[in-house]
């Protein structure tokens, strides 16, 4: 099956830059009831900076726990696990939220806005818990929204706004702190087809601004705009490669 | 710091969003706490109102005056010991009087002699039960400190004639006289004819039970003629300085043990009052009233916090996925636990302003249609109602809060 949105070979391949993510070795253990799960086994991947990355697999192949570890949302059972040469696997909640309002930004499948604040006050959120000034949260706000073409929409609540348009103000909260990656699990699950597409040309208008970018999903149509795809099954990697 | 700064008025937004998009549900929750802080500061005002009341009638018993009687002020025990003592007589006060003036530098000033009885006073049509009859001498105008809205007290040449004179108290010239002038009138106490030369000015009630302008002042030669003073009498005595009561009070026992030619080592039999031993009495009684009502209208308050902590956790639960996403967005604990507790004060303060509002309007509608009860609010009941307020909501806003800050973040994101 050849994707319709296949890019051809004239696209843009950043080359990596410093490493960001260092994960070598970690498992992931949950105890439910009398029995444990084995969610990782012992997985390693190393993510650069610039790149662009898909993980896939199918439920149950460890792929949601891999991106909550990448996240920093979740802390590893074993192993090692560096971001940006700290080590993550030791620090406490609130490191671990300074972490992720700094280095990460996240794209969910339901969007996850406040459903009663503006697109304008959803993206100053991450701002106000980094400790920006007013003044220059709405400045930054701005520029995130124009950036994903919502320039026009500051004052909307979510509710005002289309499904794509939803997902857009999202996106900009991820890019508003300017984070280290972007994180986003399954962007377009929530969307129709066509709007799926034009978030994914986002993505790749992001990934040519210099952005560092993970996608969670289960999708190969996906999956196979990054440029590196993680495949994983029962909690391990099944392959790694580049995408041409 | 800054960074704290801006997460609280992140938090107060947030609180007020969700008290306006959940209107019913506040209004509800925050009646329990109006209700609690409305019971709180009635009963602080009804407090304070009788505090004040105390201490108002206390001080119409005169902090300068010892009142010599045959029974202690307060119930006794051992009533029989104190039912045989001699009554007091009118004439202990003259002998009294005169070893007063003997003694050099006496803490004692005057001793004035009061027999009192129950009796109607008539004037024509108009009749006044129960008024509290006074027979006393001219120095009794040294004893009290209430002026006269007409006329004068009589003096000592009418008062040793025993003229048919007598002074009214205010609520009695005002009922048998209305508007008219009382002096000149004739009244009929217990049947027999007096005629008015002064009306006090009002005074008011002891702990209202005791009216002091339902009385009639005569001259004490005059009562002893038409009334009988064999039930025995008191008597009032003025000190000099009313910060040495204990060395007075021990001066006019010697005194007293004089003229009762009591012998050393003889109980004393007669008492001698004050209102510092009558504030001992009631301070107690006055302190219990303020616990027992602030623990009863406590407990409607606390019925308030129990509805602002039931709220808080719905809050909580319904906002799961919201605390997941703040979470992931790199909000920290405390920022979670800030803004629910927040919101939990916040509801408790808009209850609290408009408690204290209801409180407000309550006390000066009570005021305006019974004087006599006494209430009183206070700039000090605005600013303990708000700590109340806020403490109420701080205590039970913690738990839900608590519980919502420690959320697992992956755990949360997944609720749906």
């Amino acid at each position: 099956m050849i994707p319709s949105q296949a890019p051809a070979a004239s696209r843009l391949t950043r080359p990596a830059g410093p490493l960001v993510i260092d994960i070598a070795g970690v498992t992931k253990l949950y105890e439910m009831g009398e029995e444990t799960i084995h969610a990782l086994r012992g997985v390693s991947v190393q993510i650069h900076r610039n790149e662009y990355l898909a993980i896939m697999g199918p439920s149950g192949s460890g792929k949601s726990t891999l991106m909550n570890m990448l996240g920093c949302l979740d802390t590893p059972t074993a192993g090692r696990y560096e971001f940006n040469g700290k080590n993550v696997a030791s620090m406490i909640d609130d490191e671990l939220a300074d972490i992720r309002n700094r280095e990460i930004g996240f794209v969910f499948q339901t969007f996850n806005l406040l459903p009663r604040s503006t697109a304008l006050a959803n993206v100053e959120l991450p701002l106000i818990y980094a400790g920006y000034s007013p003044a220059e949260r709405r400045a930054r706000a701005i520029r995130a929204l124009e950036n994903v073409g919502l320039g026009s929409r500051l004052h909307h609540k979510p509710n005002e706004l289309s499904g794509g348009q939803r997902q857009r103000v999202a996106i900009a909260r991820a890019l508003v702190n300017s984070p280290s990656i972007i994180l986003a699990d399954e962007p377009t699950g929530n969307l129709d087809s066509k709007t799926g597409v034009e978030i994914m040309a986002l993505f790749e208008q992001l990934y040519e601004q210099g952005n560092t970018l993970i996608v969670v999903t289960h999708e190969e149509d996906i999956a196979r705009h990054a440029r590196r795809i993680v495949r994983l099954r029962d909690g391990l990697i099944e392959s790694d490669g580049s995408v041409y | 710091m800054t960074r704290l700064l801006y997460e609280l008025t992140e938090s107060f937004r947030i609180a007020f969003a969700q008290i306006r998009a959940n209107k019913l549900r506040s209004v509800l929750t925050a009646l329990g706490v109006i209700i609690g802080i409305v019971a709180v500061t009635l009963m602080g005002t009804a407090i304070r109102g009788i505090d004040t009341g105390f201490t108002k009638s206390l001080a119409m018993l005169g902090d300068d005056v010892l009142y010599v009687q045959k029974w202690p002020w307060g119930g006794v025990e051992d009533w029989w010991n104190y039912a045989n003592r001699p009554p007091i007589r009118p004439e202990d006060a003259d002998k009294l009087n005169r070893i007063i003036e003997q003694t050099p530098n006496s803490l004692l000033e005057v001793a004035v002699p009061v027999s009192t009885r129950g009796n109607s006073v008539k004037a024509g049509e108009n009749k006044v039960s129960g008024v509290f009859t006074i027979g006393t001498t001219a120095d009794y105008g040294r004893l009290i400190s209430a002026d006269f809205s007409e006329g004068r007290l009589f003096n000592d040449s009418e008062a040793a004639g025993g003229r048919p004179i007598c002074v009214l108290g205010f609520d009695v010239a005002e009922a048998l006289f209305q508007n008219r002038s009382s002096i000149d009138q004739t009244v009929m106490i217990g049947g027999h004819p007096f005629t008015v030369i002064g009306v006090v000015a009002r005074q008011g009630s002891f702990l209202g039970l005791f009216s002091f302008d339902n009385q009639a002042i005569l001259p004490l030669e005059a009562f002893r003629k038409y009334f009988s003073v064999r039930r025995g009498a008191e008597i009032r005595v003025k000190i000099t300085d009313k910060t040495r009561v204990a060395d007075a009070r021990e001066e006019l026992t010697g005194a007293m043990r004089r003229v009762r030619a009591q012998l050393p080592g003889e109980r004393d039999n007669f008492n001698i009052n004050e209102q510092g031993a009558f504030k001992a009495q009631l301070d107690p009684i006055k302190q219990g009233i303020a616990l027992a009502g602030l623990f009863i209208t406590g407990l409607s308050l606390f019925v308030g916090a129990i509805g602002i902590m039931n709220i808080t956790f719905v809050s909580v639960k319904e906002r799961t996925k919201e605390i997941g996403t703040r979470k992931a967005l790199g909000a920290r604990r405390r920022t979670i636990l800030l803004q629910f507790l927040i919101e939990a004060v916040s509801i408790c303060l808009i209850g609290g302003f408009v408690g204290l509002g209801l409180t407000y309007g309550l006390v000066l509608a009570v005021g305006a249609a019974f004087p006599a009860i006494p209430v009183e609010f206070s700039v000090s009941l605005v600013f303990i109602s708000m700590a109340v307020s806020i403490l109420t909501g701080i205590i039970s806003g913690f738990a839900p809060a608590w519980g919502a800050s420690r959320l697992d973040p992956v755990v949360a994101l997944r609720y749906e």
